[in-house]
């Protein structure tokens, strides 16, 4: 039986065991025989031109092997460091993409840009002649915020980028927009910023780079979410080696939030220098350099006007953004504020006309690029404050105007303005239950309470949604995407009936070694702990994209489930052929392949047995049980919810207390549900730690990054957050074979604006993100 | 280079360490024991926590030399044979761990506060843990997974 390890079973993870007892193998923790160890040189200033460098000393220091510079890249034919979607701006002209070279060419452009690499016998020998490398950089004037970036007079960052602008983008209908915004009964007004985070796996960012002269194969360990991508980019457009020749492995990754997706210049430079010199490179990231280096993400400011009839039903909706990019187009920097974030400002909700321009703006900071959510967050934040502030400026209750104007639940497909078609909701039924799960009605009696002790109380809600699984591969390449956006699966039976999945996604976290083997069990039979998922190699798995935007399962499971397929079909002739009846009588249950209508059966072990020692065997039926899909998605999907946060102010410290969160999610049909409870759990308290603790804040006057350590940068940690309450309802997805839709971003995307409502509405003004005690305190009196 | 020695799960182990290598250096460099982890350069999010004889310490903030004739417990050396630790069994149990890079310091920062704490309730549980970060959890399966073990303990 596998219903205790099929679909729907809380099955505790198979991957757990190595992480719980210390052999998890994450990237520090290979070594390769004759090693030498990288440090990287780094700009001090955020813009400045480098005049002169020399490394005489540094390389007559002990144990130095090398010092490599962006010239001997240029010099070898290595191209620069890409960006993988390509944006229209309004005038029809392309994105600009200065080159970014992966080691400096004559520019430093921000704190912490690579300069150099030392290659040493010890690490320590590698820092030490770091300290030697003189480099004559003259300063040059910088901007770090992206406002005053796109200002007149702006210190230019790129030669070739007038005015620092990126691009200029619009979707939507700005004459529909402006005119039910201009004819509205009442018309929201607001300023809105997304403070810049930075995402902090704990396992840094590392590489391990090792070149088989014998072969002449490059082989990279790397901290990536997608391998595949990695060797992709660094064959086609680095030029490191061809693809056949270079060899990614993931290993054990220690969490990514989007960090781990975009192809950096520190693995670049080792999977290139380690054939330059001959040996091995290990390069692992101290935090402060990932604090400096790994792409950050938000940063958006934003002036949103939303329109409202006399009933609050949203008539319009404009979005003027401002998007710092930072100081080059990280690998999917142009697709965030963009393709992942206009297209999401619909909300759960009717929107007659909505209209968005988003301007990117270059800023002599890290660059920005995708984070938990991506663009997502962005587009949720402004849409929930919006309206939110419309029912209190308007007089309705926040719950009340949001079902107002909800999308029914027998609308479905919705045609959206901003060219979404949601498959599937019931965004009236999440309300409801998280309006019970908190007892709204009550909320007022708490705050009475709260008021006598001296406390400010609020409640806030986020009616989120989000679009993952991006696809289809035509439409995404219809937008801009360089690649396709499909899924990879290889499902291979053993001669002993076990089974190996090779997945082309990759697991940092998310637990696919037990979701992934649940779906084998489920429809196949076969015991769990018969089942491993491989994944992260690409010299074991066939080529896949990874693992970003929740994508994994509604994507790659799918793929898994559309070779399972091939192997029921496959099975199904072995079967017929060995029992002697038609393949159109041999029904399939769980891995029982039985002629209709007598007790004859065969086994799926039986028959995956059969394939390998074909003796009797029908005559044209391939040996083997092995079994390659890819699948490439119909639509995205649209995972949704409502969240509800309680909070209460202390206005004499400002401190904010989170006294209850109800999330209720619609996930459609849930494989594990324990793990996709922590799941919503993770992504809350990233989504908390925005609102409430985290800010990147680069010093407008030297250029610094202020917050460049977990002394300066506020992580939640287990005293800051609340004990959530997650529930799901379950409206399957309607466009994939499993009836997904993805849970990893929910939390993230929806809980900065749920906490911000709470928090001013406690208030009874606005505060920007991070709501921190200072900020708070003023508000509360009235300062 | 000086000589250090010390116990590291039951095992006399001795070697000649510069004098500023750090003890998680020691442990994952010379003893090549990579279950305790790196995951900050200024000792705030305790992926490297050990035990020092007896009680949990961030490894990145003591030099080896400082642990001469110690008495040090890694996440290697928690297991009896190859019965794991309650507190091993619950973190799997209650989906106390995602990427598992914290969860080695987590689990030994936990085992300690059973071990000398008792009555822990949510938020005494939260307050022991602040020395370690979790980036994927949200901690609340972390608390679950600590709770669980104390109150078997206590019961």
């Amino acid at each position: 039986m596998t219903t205790e390890t099929g679909i729907g079973a809380s099955v505790r993870r198979k991957e757990d065991k190595r992480f719980i007892i210390g052999k998890g193998r994450y990237l520090d923790d290979i070594n390769k025989q004759g090693q030498t160890y990288g440090y990287f040189v780094r700009s001090p200033h955020a813009h400045a031109k480098i005049n002169g460098f020399d490394a005489t000393e540094a390389l007559n220091a002990p144990g130095v092997v090398a010092v490599l510079t962006g010239p001997d890249m240029e010099a070898d034919g290595i191209g620069p460091i890409i960006c993988g979607w390509g944006i229209t701006s309004k005038d029809g002209s392309p994105h600009k993409a200065p080159a970014h070279p992966a080691l400096a060419i004559g520019h430093v452009r921000y704190v912490g840009h690579q300069v150099a690499l030392v290659v040493a016998e010890t690490l320590q020998e590698a820092k030490n002649a770091a300290e030697l490398v003189e480099i004559d950089y003259e300063e040059l004037p910088h901007v770090v915020e992206v406002g005053d970036a796109l200002a007149e007079g702006a210190p230019q960052i790129h030669a070739d980028v007038p005015g620092n602008l990126s691009f200029d983008w619009e979707l939507g209908d700005r004459a529909a927009a402006e005119q039910a915004i201009s004819t509205a009964h009442h018309v929201t007004r607001m300023d809105l910023r997304n403070n810049r985070v930075i995402p902090n796996a704990m396992e840094p960012r590392a590489a391990l780079s090792e070149y088989n002269m014998g072969t002449d194969e490059i082989t990279l360990y790397t901290t990536s979410q997608n391998p595949h991508v990695h060797r992709l980019v660094l064959s086609a457009f680095n030029g490191v080696a061809p693809e056949h020749k270079l060899r990614v492995i993931a290993p054990d990754v220690g969490g990514g939030f989007g960090s781990k997706i975009f192809i950096y210049s520190e693995e670049t430079v080792c999977a290139w220098a380690t054939k330059k010199i001959n040996r091995p490179i290990k390069w692992i990231a101290e935090r402060s350099e990932a604090f400096l280096s790994d792409a950050h993400g938000r940063d958006h400011e934003t002036h949103a006007e939303m329109a409202f009839d006399a009933n609050g039903k949203i008539l319009g909706f404009k979005v003027s953004t401002k998007a710092n990019v930072g100081c080059y187009l990280s690998t999917f920097a142009s697709a965030v504020p963009t393709y992942l974030y206009g297209t999401l400002l619909n909300g759960q909700y009717t929107m007659p006309a909505i209209y968005v321009e988003v301007q990117a703006g270059f800023t002599n900071t890290a660059p920005v690029d995708a984070y938990r959510g991506a663009g997502r967050p962005e587009a949720t934040y402004v849409v929930e404050r919006m309206i939110e502030i419309g029912a209190r400026e308007m007089g309705i209750d926040p719950g009340e105007i949001r079902k107002r104007n909800f999308i029914a639940p027998d609308a479905y497909p919705y045609e959206t303005p901003v060219i979404m078609t949601y498959d599937s909701g019931n965004y009236a039924l999440a309300m409801d239950k998280a309006q019970a799960a908190i007892d709204y009605q009550g909320f007022e009696a708490r705050k009475a309470e709260s008021t006598q002790r001296g406390k400010l109380r609020g409640i806030g809600y986020s009616s989120f949604i989000e679009a993952c699984g991006i696809a289809p591969s035509a439409a995404v390449g219809s937008l801009g995407a360089g690649v396709g956006l499909w899924e990879s699966a290889q499902v291979r039976f053993n001669p002993t009936g076990s089974v190996t999945v090779f997945t082309g996604s990759h697991s940092h976290g998310q637990g696919h070694e037990t979701t992934f083997a649940q779906i084998i069990s489920d429809q196949l039979g076969v015991p769990i702990d018969q089942v491993e998922i491989s994944h992260g190699d690409t010299g074991k798995v066939p080529f896949g994209m990874g693992t970003y935007g929740s994508r994994s399962l509604a994507v790659g499971g799918s793929a898994i489930v559309k070779a399972i397929d091939k192997i029921v079909e496959k099975s199904k002739k072995i079967a017929a052929h060995t029992l002697e009846a038609s393949v159109e009588d041999i029904e399939h249950a769980h891995g029982v392949f039985s002629v209709a209508g007598t007790d004859k059966k065969m086994t799926m072990a039986e028959i995956a047995f059969s394939a390998y020692v074909p003796h009797n065997y029908p005559a044209d039926v391939e040996p083997g049980m092995d079994e390659t899909a890819f699948y490439d998605p119909l639509n995205f999907t649209f995972p949704a919810g409502t969240h509800i946060a309680e909070v209460e102010i202390d206005p004499e410290t400002g401190t904010t207390e989170i006294l209850d969160w109800v999330a209720v999610d619609d996930f459609g049909n849930v494989i594990n549900p324990m793990i996709v409870e922590g799941q919503v759990h993770g992504g809350l308290a990233q989504g908390i730690g925005q609102a409430l603790l985290e800010n990147c804040v680069y010093d407008k006057e030297s250029g610094q990054l202020l917050t460049g350590s977990y002394m300066d940068y506020c992580m939640p940690r287990a005293d800051d957050l609340p004990t959530f309450r997650v529930e799901t309802i379950n409206t399957p997805c309607t466009t994939n074979p499993l009836g997904v839709k993805g849970c990893g971003e929910a939390g993230a995307i929806s809980a900065p604006a749920a906490l911000m409502n709470a928090i001013t509405n406690a208030l009874g003004k606005e505060i920007d993100m991070p709501a921190t005690p200072e900020k708070v305190w003023r508000a509360a009196q009235g300062l | 280079m000086p000589t250090v020695s010390m116990t590291v799960n039951g095992k006399q182990v001795s070697a000649d360490v510069a004098p500023n290598t750090l003890l998680v250096t020691f442990i994952r460099e010379n003893l090549r024991l990579t279950g305790t982890h790196v995951g900050c350069d200024t000792s705030q999010c305790g992926a490297c926590v050990v035990h020092v004889n007896g009680n949990s310490a961030k490894s990145c903030t003591i030099l080896a030399l400082q642990a001469e004739g110690a008495e040090i417990t890694t996440i290697e050396g928690l297991a009896n044979g190859g019965e794991l630790h309650p507190m091993q069994k619950s973190f799997q149990e209650n989906h106390g761990l995602q990427c598992g890079f914290c969860t080695t310091g987590m689990i030994m920062t936990a085992v300690d506060m059973v071990n000398k704490q008792d009555n822990l309730d949510d938020a005494s549980i939260r307050k022991g843990l602040e020395g370690n970060i979790c980036r994927c959890t949200g901690y609340q399966n972390i608390v679950k997974s600590v709770k669980a073990v104390a109150q078997e303990m206590e019961s």
